[in-house]
């Protein structure tokens, strides 16, 4: 498969997660659709493009890493792990539900699942541990995590950051979800961000800007990211909070807000269009 | 026995050499501290396996469990000030829930930090930890069974909580002492009464329970290391043999090992009962000896709750 026809494919994926995490918010009657939507390319490109995985042999020691730190964002991972085929795609209209094993947020027991997440700001501590030992045991695993822009208001962020420089973890790679907003609002307005990037290159970092919906600026980020030496990369990716659905873009009440089983059919031919 | 002293923070240190030599999996995690917690003798033998992460406590704890999470046995810690103080979310979600093997050692526990106050002097941790699902909580009572504690949890999957204290003390165990995970150790016995006691309250209810022989009181003593998961079946038996229990502990005695105690009582085997601790208050500036003698955490205070235990039938 050339670039180009990847490229197809993989705008295919976005669809058709984009469509599964809206079935499964609408049949869970709660969640978070806004930063799942916005993040679907940068996950669809790691798990369909970037990464070293076997679905079918989860556990794999030297599987590449990948830490969801903006745990609400877990219809997202978990509509991603079902059609790389980690579980049935069925599963997900299971979410949030009792005696399930989707959890509303990501947990132990899941295939594919790392580690749990949900807290804010601590994934990129969990990927420096295990960047640590890959370098410790001279294994070929990288690890990956995506963050919330909101999520960098946490103080951890930057204690996982100052470290993953000082252990030079070329093997690390960190996503940044720059969609804008938080639960309260702009992020600019609650704890401004900016200058972002200036910030993570103060701290040592290979800085990557990308366009969150495009897919080769994505893909040539983490192309760069690997090719790296000596520093981790950040790849901070400029997205729109509840991308493709109209009524959720840029809006921060759709962070936390299902879609209506009524209104359901209405949002999924919008994608359609 | 009791005759010397040690420093748990040694023994500790001595461990970590040993499991490091035997156990290529096991890796260290200091936060600015492991010098004062002796576990920097690790980095001098095994450098490649010590990673310093700077004053940055809860990115001590979440660095853990992702070494944890990629197959290592990992060892981190500082004060317990701040570990469980600063860090209780990433113990709760990074390491509990997951059920990772990362084994936290703290110093520092208790008022008997002394001089730096009581910004420093934490009296929360057992019932913290111990609220925490999955996490084993266990408070030695001398250097010796903390050195055998630490290289038993190497061995035993999950996350631990393991409390030291900052001074030296009375040696309570020889080294021939074999140490069991869970169970409590009965060193002394006697039907009158049991003190029940964890940290460095083991020597001073020894010491408690001499001086109740001279007045003709025999008391069973109980080193309750394990405060979680608590062995119920060796409390509940010396409470059924004595009728009465005296708890001890360096703690608040709002959650803590004597709280742990008067729950399996309540349930299995009301008895009546004292606990000897921090009464919910928190510690000032002083010499360790001095401080443990005003908040009453010493052997005549044992003493005195168990005559007056004594008493009261």
């Amino acid at each position: 498969m050339d670039t180009a026809q990847e490229i197809v494919h993989l705008k295919e994926l976005a669809l058709s997660t984009r469509k599964l995490i809206l079935e499964a918010l609408a049949e869970a009657g709660s969640g978070h659709p806004g930063g799942s939507l916005s993040a679907v390319e940068l996950l669809v490109t790691l798990y369909f493009h970037v990464m070293h995985h076997d679905p079918k042999n989860p556990r794999w020691e030297d599987r590449d890493r990948f830490f969801l730190s903006k745990g609400h964002a877990a219809p997202l991972l978990y509509s991603i792990l079902a059609q790389a085929g980690y579980f049935p795609t069925e599963e997900l209209m299971s979410l949030r539900k009792t005696g399930a094993r989707l959890q509303g947020h990501p947990s132990m027991g899941i295939p594919g699942i790392e580690a749990p997440a949900g807290s804010e700001g601590i994934g990129l501590s969990l990927a420096v541990g295990t960047s640590l030992v890959a370098k410790l045991d001279n294994r070929p695993f990288r690890s990956y995590v995506l963050m919330g822009d909101g999520e960098q208001q946490e103080g951890q962020v930057w204690e996982a950051a100052m470290a993953a420089s000082k252990f030079r973890l070329d093997n690390l790679t960190a996503i940044i979800d720059r969609n804008g907003i938080q639960q309260d609002g702009l992020t600019e307005q609650i704890m401004p961000l900016e200058p972002l990037a200036a910030k993570w290159r103060a701290f040592n970092w290979n800085v990557i800007e990308v366009d969150g919906y495009d897919f080769s600026q994505i893909m040539d980020g983490f192309d760069l990211a690997t090719s790296t030496r000596n520093r981790p990369t950040v790849i901070i990716a400029h997205t729109v909070k509840g991308k493709g659905i109209s009524f959720m873009e840029w809006s921060p009440h759709y962070h936390g807000t299902a879609p209506t089983k009524e209104k359901l059919s209405d949002v999924l031919s919008e994608l359609e269009r | 026995m009791m005759s010397k002293t040690a420093a748990m923070r040694d023994a500790y240190g001595e461990a970590l050499l040993e499991l490091g030599a035997s156990n290529r999996d096991v890796v260290v995690v200091g936060a600015d501290t492991t010098g004062s917690l002796k576990s920097g003798v690790f980095a001098t033998k095994f450098p490649e396996r010590f990673f310093n992460v700077g004053i940055a406590e809860q990115n001590l704890v979440s660095i853990a469990a992702g070494m944890a999470l990629a197959g290592k046995v990992a060892f981190a810690g500082t004060y317990a000030i701040f570990v469980p103080g600063k860090s209780v979310d990433q113990i709760r979600n990074n390491i509990a829930y997951p059920n990772l093997n990362v084994k936290l050692v703290c110093s520092h526990g208790g008022i008997s930090v002394g001089p730096d106050g009581a910004s420093h002097q934490q009296v929360e941790d057992i019932a913290i930890m111990r609220a925490i699902p999955k996490m084993k909580v266990i408070v030695p009572g001398d250097a010796v069974s903390t050195k055998a504690a630490v290289k038993a949890i190497a061995t035993i999957p999950g996350p631990f909580y393991v409390r030291l204290t900052r001074s030296s003390t009375p040696v309570v165990y020889d080294s021939g002492f074999e140490y069991q995970f869970g169970k409590a150790t009965v060193i002394r016995e006697g039907p009158d009464i049991a003190l029940v006691a964890c940290g460095i309250m083991v020597p001073e209810a020894l010491k408690a329970a001499e001086s109740l022989k001279s007045k003709g009181v025999s008391a069973t003593v109980l080193d309750l290391h394990t405060v979680k998961p608590i062995d119920s079946e060796t409390i509940l038996k010396v409470a059924r043999q004595c009728g009465r229990v005296v708890t001890a502990e360096e703690h608040n005695v709002l959650g803590g090992m004597g709280s742990a105690v008067a729950e399996v009582l309540g349930e299995g085997h009301p008895t009546p009962m004292k606990r000897v601790g921090v009464m919910d208050t928190f510690g000032e500036s002083g010499e360790a000896g001095e401080l443990l003698k005003k908040y009453g955490l010493t052997a005549a205070s044992i003493e005195q709750a168990a005559s007056g235990l004594m008493q009261s039938r």
